[in-house]
């Protein structure tokens, strides 16, 4: 099916949610709320003409001062028996950081929202284990957040001061000629 | 006998497995918690090679980030370079001539083979066949003196350039690689013979760390380890991109979704990889290697640099501040990497930057269906496991 009649399709079903479609490049994003992501996503799961069994790839954006609406989840999908995609795209505002976990659909969305957590700090409701993934359990802050700086401050993380000072500490048994 | 009074009791064991461990491919960490010598429970934990490359690359150029993207599977950095710079020119709505394409085409699937070496070799040493090891690393390092013949790197290419590649293959590079698609097939015959009916090697990998087509599919998987389930899925043959559809290969496709059946299709990769190098070879048209209709996305031939006002130009901006008619969109562009699907999700809002750049990196999807593989086996066979998704750390951390 081709990708504007797919998201046709999902205006047509979900009429309330859908808040935009856009196309660029031959590649269709359909913008929807948030509230009832998991039915929308298991719709297109099991809907029998769409069948979109393959997650292929689900990421956070932060449109920081350029949207009313801070973050974006970004669901890439995929059928493998009918070969066409759709981009679905979430909005999440910013004084509320909470979406619903499609685990239950995707098993693979597992280590995506994970690291969605860690990155943005959007947290998935509903997903059995939300730790951080990439970072220390102990980082501070949510580094692919534009206000968050690219470059580090002066001083050393604090997990890696504690290995310098231990060092320190142990020096007293350096091998001495 | 006062001892046998008490009940006998067992407990279970947790084991720590890495980040320092040989056999996890890189800095790959498992906490194993054992009943005896059956897995119970097994969670990975990643991020030990973190460098924030999705970040980094929002403060660069879209050429700038090209050299990031050789730092995600090091071991294939040339399909990675060609992932990235299709994404770019899909975006900016470009394409390579034809003899870049086919010029890509083949470093993509020598860099295949060069992966799949190192993957049988490291699986097989792991599985306990140590000679694999020594024989396939000979191959290796050809391919690795061809690259470094191409373009001066061995490891670390980048290669490709946003709008073709950066220079031309010579003559003497396609006879040697020519030479060397001759031979490899009898060398793919060695390995095989080494392991292929080693009963050994038969009992550690027929039937363990069975996953079916549809549970395939429900985790993400891509590539080799997909396929090895059944699953007819290569972005090569769906979405053709470069030269994939003037060339004749088969995709090879397992069918009981174990260890063995994909090592199967990786070998049978080889084979056709080494088909699709040949053809191309054959194959290559003669004509310009940078797309010569988009001087405000690709940097101008040097000597036009240094004798035309225009060229001058295009260059100081392309390089300073990046291609300042990047359009507004989102684009995701998958390619079939050795491990399996690679895709960059690219958002542009129009400046010299890409304002984020989002790596589906394959291993990182390998990785987390380790738990699935491996609870319910012996301790002994998730070395197997870990072996047989093939997964890069540098790729699953980013």
């Amino acid at each position: 099916m081709e990708p504007l009649e797919i998201a046709e399709k999902i205006k047509e079903r979900f009429p309330d949610e859908v808040i935009a479609i856009t196309e660029f490049r031959g590649q269709v994003s359909v913008t929807v709320k948030k509230e009832r992501i998991i039915e929308i996503c298991k719709w297109l799961h099991d809907e029998p003409v769409l069948y979109f069994d393959y997650l292929k790839d689900l990421c956070g954006v932060d449109y920081h001062g350029k949207k009313p609406v801070r973050f974006e989840v970004v669901y890439t999908l995929y059928s493998m028996k009918y070969e066409h995609m759709i981009r679905l795209k979430a909005e999440v505002p910013e004084d509320d950081p909470v979406i619903d976990s499609v685990i239950g659909i995707w098993r693979g969305a597992d280590w995506h929202e994970r690291e969605c957590y860690d990155m943005f700090g959007i947290e998935f409701r509903g997903h059995p284990d939300l730790r951080r993934i990439l970072l220390p359990e102990d980082w501070e802050g949510h580094p692919l957040r534009k206000d968050y700086p690219a470059a580090g401050p002066e001083q050393e993380w604090k997990g890696f001061q504690e290995v310098l000072e231990k060092a320190e500490r142990l020096k007293v048994y350096t091998w001495k000629e | 006998m006062e001892g046998i009074e008490k009940p006998l009791e067992t407990q279970e064991i947790t084991l720590s497995m890495g980040p320092q461990h040989p056999s996890t491919h890189g800095v790959l960490r498992l906490v194993l918690q054992l009943d005896g010598e059956t897995v119970v429970k097994c969670t990975p934990y990643v991020g030990y090679l973190h460098r924030g490359i999705e970040k980094l690359a929002e403060g660069m150029t879209y050429m700038q980030a090209l050299p990031l993207t050789d730092r995600l599977d090091y071991i294939s950095s040339m399909a990675n370079n060609v992932g990235y710079c299709l994404a770019v020119e899909r975006l900016f709505g470009i394409e390579a001539p034809e003899r870049a394409k086919f010029i890509r085409t083949i470093v993509c699937e020598m860099t295949r083979i060069s992966s799949h070496i190192i993957w049988i070799a490291t699986h097989a040493l792991d599985l306990g066949a140590m000679t694999v090891f020594l024989y396939s690393f000979r191959e290796r390092e050809w391919l690795l003196d061809l690259f470094e013949k191409l373009c001066g790197a061995r490891l670390t290419v980048s290669y490709p350039r946003i709008g073709g590649v950066r220079n031309d293959v010579s003559q003497e590079f396609l006879d040697s690689l020519y030479k060397f698609t001759e031979e490899f097939p009898r060398r793919i015959e060695e390995y095989e013979t080494l392991i292929d009916q080693n009963r050994i090697w038969l009992k550690r990998t027929k039937g363990i760390g069975v996953i079916s087509a549809e549970e395939a599919i429900n985790w993400g998987l891509s590539g080799p380890t997909l396929r090895g389930s059944g699953v007819n899925y290569d972005i090569r043959k769906r979405f053709p991109y470069d030269a994939y559809d003037k060339v004749e290969f088969d995709v090879p496709i397992g069918k009981n979704g174990d260890v063995y059946d994909r090592y199967r299709c990786r070998m049978e990769e080889l084979r056709q990889s080494n088909r699709i190098i040949k053809q191309c070879i054959e194959k290559l048209p003669k004509g310009p290697i940078m797309a010569p209709d988009a001087p405000k996305f690709t940097l101008p031939p040097k000597d036009r640099v240094l004798a035309d006002m225009e060229s001058l130009i295009h260059h100081f901006v392309l390089i300073t501040k990046g291609p300042m008619a990047a359009p507004e969109g989102e684009i995701y562009v998958a390619t079939e990497v050795p491990k399996g699907e690679l895709g960059f999700y690219i958002v542009s809002d129009g400046t010299g930057k890409p304002y984020r750049m989002r790596v589906r990196a394959p291993s990182f999807v390998h990785a987390s269906v380790l738990p699935r593989l491996c609870e319910g086996g012996l301790v002994a066979d998730v070395i197997a496991n870990i072996g047989t998704i093939d997964i890069v750390l540098g790729e699953c951390d980013r």
